[in-house]
Parts: structure tokens; C-alpha cells; sequence
């Protein structure tokens, strides 16, 4: 009997992996929008394969500078969200960001280093011991959370790096893709992409960490997936989400913010209750549930770790 | 008869966004800060109003319908309704009394300050509205009642100065208030005052002098 070899299929037969993603994608989006049409109300079991968020992460340890409050609960974590990419309001991240695709990705580290290198996600997500992080976050619009990162310190990655003496900085930049960021196409919001940047110093405390999860789960598309900075003693927003690159550079890097905003927005952006925004006060906050203000903490009550990188620094001027 | 009808159905429909907020209230559907989804909500609902308030005279003057003017007061008195309702919804809720914090925020911030003063002239125009004043007052009260104008630019102004970056709201309503007021500008009555002036200085004796030599 004759056995048929199979025919080996031809290089211009495979679908481009751009294309097929953004079949993948659409099918996604066809699925979701059909599924609202009959009614249903949580498509979850739709979505895109490479939405892993709510799968659990494995082998997480418990961190001794976790704090010891209340985490806020999930749905109030993933439904009210500043992440400008998918709009402007505190509700379209979790609406829109369904278009976000947390896989495949990468993240290049490059600039002054003497290992500069692609990662892929799961490569960088052994770099070093996952952990829990229970950390207060407190967004510059004066309310807070407190949110159970799982992550790892930023530092596992720079040692990695091999930092050459230049690098005095490290600048941080989201991914810019419009079909996947709608928000992305217009310029009423911020100069896309979003940077951030922290000193080599601020980068390497022990309290910087980068996350790839909350609540135990993979990072929900809203909160920044796949990975994401936190660095718990600044305002929110310097804690940048979905990171395709950081780089190391000489010159202090110019952040989203402080382009869209000289005045209002600085560099360090520590958390500050005795200097204001020019438009609202910073003394106090709202944390999310609760419904009395709380006194805000200097640098969010991790002065004790932290004030030392500020020391004979003048933080009204330096805000 | 029939406008009667009409005027409860006005006066219900301008309780849908009062109706709306509190099913939210009652489904649970006010979100991780209810606190600011209610003052957006009502701070919103304030500026609508003294746009549609606005749209009634225009509307009238276009489209011939001479009673629009009859909704005139009770849409005004929406606006100054919401606006009581932001304003104690900052004043309790989000400051819960706090007033030293609250006089300092006054003070302080240009944002709070514009939209606190926007506040305190709807008053006099709220109790100025019943036809009994509006009799009482004459000319005055059309006079006094112009400062609408200044309190929905107010109320613009303040939601322009309170956002962070995404300007597209007020720029919405900055527009729309634009529109009614330039439409006011140019309206007739007022093109004719523009004309006579400018023919005035035609003849005026510096215009002469300047003529004769």
C-alpha cells in the first residue's frame, strides 16, 4: 500500500501572524458584540485566547513590605481605572480594553547597558521570584486604593541590565498601537506613547516593583497588562502600564504628563500631602469604599524607606 | 389645556436625571466612587439646563412658537435645582462640612471659586422668578436676569479649569453656549443697535472735523 508523504505547506500558504492575530481579534470583537446583542452580560467565555487575566499565578510568596490594610476589593480595582489609552473617564478602561492583546509580547531593554536584550513575557516573568505586594496606591486626583500586586522588583531586571556609569536614568514607554489603544488616535488626551521615568536610584529601591498580576490572577487588560511599574510612594500615574521598552539613558527623560502639562505635573511626582496641585488640594484623600477623607501620608507612607533618595532636595521645587 | 399637559410632561422629563442617578443609587450601579459620579452628575445636569434655558428665547425667535416662553422659569429653575443639589452634594458628601476646608477651597482654587460664585448668582435669580417679582421688578428684572449669561459661562469655565487633560466636555458645552450667545449678539434687535451706532459715528463732529479737513 501506498503511503502518501504529506505535502509540506508552502511558505505563501501561512498566514501572516500579523493577519491572523487580527482575525483572531476581530472574531474576538464579533463574538462580543453579538453576545451583547442577545444579552448576555458577561461574555467572558469569549474572549480572546490571549486574555489571561483571571488565570491564577503560581508559586507566589508573601513579601515582608507588604502593608498591612484592607486591599480594595477586586471589581473596584479593575472598574475604575486611569488608563487614558482606552479613554478618559475612569470606566472605559474596563469597557474598552478588551482590545488589548497581552500576548504575544515583549520588552526590549536597551540604552546604556552592556546587556541589552528582547524579552518575551514569560521569559521576563522568571526573572526573578514572584511575589505579593499589598501596597497603597494613590492617584494624584486625591483618592486611593490598596492593591495586592504580585510582581517583582524592578532591580532583579536592572542587575540584569548591567547599568554602564552613564545610565542615570530609566525611561519607561507604553505600547502605541491604535487598534489596539482606540484612545490612542486622538490628541485630545496626551502625546502617545506614554513615558515614564524614574531615577537609577528610585528604580533600584526595593519598593519598585514590576507587575504582571493582582489578587493572585494574571494583570486584567485595565490594570496595565502584561506588565507594569508601581512604585507605591509617587502618584499613580508614574506607575506606567502594558511596558514594551525601558531604556536606560544620561539625560532625565521628559514624561507623558510633563509634556501635556509642565506646571501641573513633575518628574519625581512623590506623594506630597504640604504641596498641592495648583488646582486641587493633595492633604487629603478618598480611599475607594470608604467614605470620610483620610490625611495623605508623605511619599504615601513610605517615608520611612524612601525619604532618604530625597535627602537635601527641595520637594516644592522638585514636585 | 394642551399646554398644561405639555408642561407636566416638561417638568416630569426634567426629572430623569435626578430619576436615573438615584435607580443607579438603588441598583448599585454608581461605581467604586459614587461620590464622584454624583457630583459630575449633578455638576453636569446644572450646566444642561442653563443651555437649554438659553435655547428657549432663540427657539422662540425662529421658530415663531411664542409659547416656549412659558418654560421658560421652570427649565431655569432646574438648572438652579441640579445646581443645589451639586452644590450640596460638595458641600455635604464631598466635604462633609468641613468649612474651614471648604472656605480654603474657595479661596484658593480658581475652579471652585468660579463655580461657587456662578452658584450664589442663581440665586437671587431663582427668587426673583415668580411673576409676582417679575411684575414688581420691570425693566430691572430683565436686567437682573441677563446674569444668567455670566453664570453659564461661569459654569463652563468651571468645568474647563476642574479637568485634568480631556477638554472635549466642556468644550461641548463651551460651544453650545457660544452658539445661544452669539445668536443673541446677532439677533435683529441688536444688529439694528450695531448699525445705528456706526451711523451715529458717521455723523458724529469728530467724524465731521476729520471730514472738513
Amino acid at each position: 500500500m501506498l503511503i502518501k508523504k504529506p505535502s509540506d505547506i508552502k511558505a505563501s500558504e501561512i498566514t501572516p501572524k500579523e493577519l491572523f492575530l487580527n482575525r483572531r481579534r476581530f472574531m474576538a470583537q464579533m463574538a462580543i458584540a453579538g453576545a451583547a446583542v442577545a444579552g448576555l452580560t458577561s461574555p467572558d467565555f469569549l474572549l480572546p485566547s490571549d486574555a489571561r487575566a483571571g488565570e491564577k499565578l503560581a508559586n507566589v510568596q508573601k513579601s515582608p513590605l507588604s502593608i498591612n490594610e484592607t486591599p480594595t476589593p477586586l471589581k473596584d480595582i479593575t472598574g475604575y481605572n486611569n488608563f487614558y489609552e482606552f479613554g478618559t473617564d475612569k470606566y472605559s478602561p474596563s469597557r474598552y480594553a478588551k482590545s488589548l492583546m497581552p500576548r504575544p509580547w515583549s520588552v526590549a531593554v536597551e540604552g546604556e547597558v552592556n546587556n541589552p536584550k528582547r524579552y518575551d513575557i514569560d521569559e521576563l516573568m522568571k526573572l526573578a521570584p514572584i511575589e505579593e505586594r499589598i501596597y497603597r496606591l494613590r492617584c494624584v486626583e486625591a483618592w486611593s486604593m490598596v492593591i495586592p500586586w504580585i510582581g517583582f522588583p524592578l532591580n532583579a531586571l536592572i542587575k540584569r541590565a548591567e547599568p554602564t556609569g552613564k545610565a542615570k536614568y530609566v525611561e519607561f514607554t507604553t505600547l502605541y498601537d491604535p487598534k489596539q489603544m482606540p484612545e490612542q488616535r486622538s490628541r485630545m488626551s496626551l502625546f502617545w506613547p506614554y513615558v515614564e521615568g524614574l531615577r537609577i536610584d528610585e528604580a533600584n529601591h526595593p519598593l519598585a516593583i514590576l507587575a504582571v498580576g493582582l489578587y493572585g490572577e494574571m494583570l486584567p487588560n485595565q490594570n496595565g497588562a502584561p506588565v507594569r511599574l508601581v512604585v507605591p510612594w509617587k502618584y499613580g500615574f508614574k506607575s506606567i502600564k502594558s511596558i514594551v521598552k525601558i531604556r536606560f539613558v544620561e539625560q532625565q527623560p521628559s514624561t507623558a504628563w510633563m509634556k501635556a502639562n509642565p506646571s501641573e505635573y513633575g518628574f519625581y511626582s512623590n506623594v506630597n500631602p504640604a504641596v498641592d496641585h495648583p488646582r486641587w488640594s493633595q492633604a487629603t484623600e478618598r480611599r475607594i469604599g470608604e467614605f470620610s477623607k483620610r490625611k495623605t501620608l508623605p511619599f504615601n507612607g513610605y517615608g520611612d524607606q524612601v525619604a532618604s533618595l530625597y535627602q537635601g532636595m527641595d520637594l516644592r521645587k522638585y514636585f | 389645556m394642551k399646554l398644561k399637559i405639555f408642561k407636566v410632561a416638561v417638568f416630569l422629563t426634567s426629572l430623569t436625571p435626578l430619576a436615573l442617578l438615584g435607580w443607579f443609587a438603588l441598583t448599585d450601579n454608581l461605581g467604586a466612587n459614587p461620590i464622584e459620579v454624583i457630583t459630575h452628575w449633578t455638576g453636569d445636569s446644572t450646566i444642561i439646563f442653563l443651555l437649554i434655558t438659553l435655547t428657549v428665547t432663540p427657539l422662540r425667535k425662529l421658530t415663531g412658537w411664542k409659547d416656549a416662553i412659558q418654560f421658560r422659569r421652570m427649565l431655569g429653575l432646574f438648572a438652579f435645582f441640579y445646581g443645589c443639589l451639586h452644590f450640596t452634594t460638595y458641600i455635604w458628601l464631598d466635604q462633609f462640612f468641613d468649612f474651614p476646608g471648604i472656605l480654603k477651597d474657595v479661596a484658593k482654587r480658581p475652579f471652585i471659586t468660579i463655580g461657587f460664585a456662578s452658584f450664589i448668582f442663581l440665586i437671587p435669580l431663582a427668587v426673583t422668578s415668580t411673576s409676582a417679582m417679575v411684575r414688581r421688578l420691570g425693566k430691572r428684572w430683565q436686567k437682573l436676569h441677563r446674569m444668567i449669561y455670566f453664570i453659564a459661562a461661569g459654569g463652563v469655565i468651571h468645568y474647563w479649569w476642574l479637568v485634568k487633560k480631556d477638554i472635549r466636555w466642556p468644550l461641548i458645552f463651551g460651544v453650545v453656549l457660544g452658539v445661544l450667545l452669539l445668536y443673541r449678539f446677532w439677533s435683529t434687535q441688536s444688529l439694528a443697535k450695531i448699525a445705528g451706532r456706526f451711523r451715529r459715528l458717521q455723523v458724529s463732529p469728530v467724524a465731521q472735523k476729520v471730514q472738513s479737513q
